[in-house]
């Protein structure tokens, strides 16, 4: 498999998704955000981090940038695509997921590991694994999942929300963690499944998502 | 030139963590009497336009575009011709 990492100005999970892929054998590479063209890769990651600062809004800013274009054409033609935390506020914003990441329902960073639920185990990101009860790093200050009612009832129905936490740690509605689009290429997700590949740093949860990607 | 100046909120069924924690710092400090304090975002825009439609059409644009997200913040703005 061939994957792009999405560098944009801010990004700080960048080196620890590259990391992680190339420790499954992945070629992966690390893609400015101002280049335009993605046809080379299989399957397209936006890491993690503060892209812009996050002036405005969390991912606002870089959904404008010239790379989101070629983001657009990656999923039109269906290819794999995933945002982890600031990567799935830059994808809500940039309209490939519904909804939108905002601040924590508590004040300030929530920097953790938080126990999840699969609810749906038959995406092409949770496949690989042998149980529904995981536990992931997370770190961010937006992670509050908010869609409107119709919206999440539409994510329930269309089984669409692939996470959830066991306990609501920031106040995302129906306890939302992570979901993909309607077509199950493309996942967000707040929780850090990249720093979680290793037993030397505790915690290997992280290792199906990968598994499960690279298994289709 | 033109002076748009836009007043964004959330919307009110969205939670403001923001203006929940102002509204506890008032509170404490003896302002007992606040329902609620809602935290937004001001912007002021001065930019060219053949006329104020023209304008009027502009400015809405660029709000919708880029200064709020709809799925959970509202807005309103003002919009005047500057002097030369």
């Amino acid at each position: 498999m061939k994957a792009a990492v999405i560098q944009f100005p801010g990004s700080n999970c960048d080196m620890d998704m590259m990391h992680a892929l190339q420790d499954f054998g992945v070629d992966a590479t690390l893609v400015s955000h101002n280049a335009t063209d993605l046809s080379d890769y299989d399957a397209i990651f936006l890491p993690g981090g503060f892209s812009f600062g996050d002036y405005l809004r969390s991912g606002a800013i870089a959904r404008f940038s010239p790379i989101m274009d070629a983001v657009k054409q990656a999923d039109e033609a269906g290819k794999t695509i995933v945002g982890i935390c600031n990567g799935f506020q830059i994808l809500t914003e940039a309209g490939l997921l519904p909804g939108q990441l905002m601040q924590n329902e508590h004040p300030g960073f929530l920097c953790d590991e938080v126990k999840l639920n699969i609810t749906n185990a038959d995406t092409e990101f949770s496949r690989a694994y042998p149980t529904n009860e995981i536990t992931l790093p997370v770190a961010h200050g937006e992670g509050r999942y908010y869609a409107d009612q119709a919206t999440i009832a539409d994510l329930e129905k269309n089984q669409q929300i692939v996470f959830k936490y066991r306990t609501n740690v920031n106040g995302s509605s129906d306890d939302i963690a992570g979901i993909t689009n309607q077509k199950g290429n493309v996942l967000g997700m707040m929780p850090h499944p990249e720093r979680a590949i290793e037993a030397i740093l505790g915690n290997t949860d992280g290792r199906k998502l990968f598994e499960s990607i690279l298994d289709n | 030139m033109y002076f748009g100046r836009v007043y964004v909120s959330y919307k009110q069924s969205v939670l403001d963590p923001q203006g929940e924690v102002i509204k506890s710092g008032l509170t404490h400090m003896g302002f007992n009497k606040i329902e609620s304090v809602k935290q937004g975002k001001y912007f002021e825009i001065k930019f060219a336009a053949a006329d104020m439609e023209q304008a009027k059409q502009e400015l809405v644009k660029m709000i919708e575009a880029l200064l709020i997200n709809a799925n959970t913040e509202t807005y309103r703005y003002d919009l005047k011709e500057l002097e030369d």
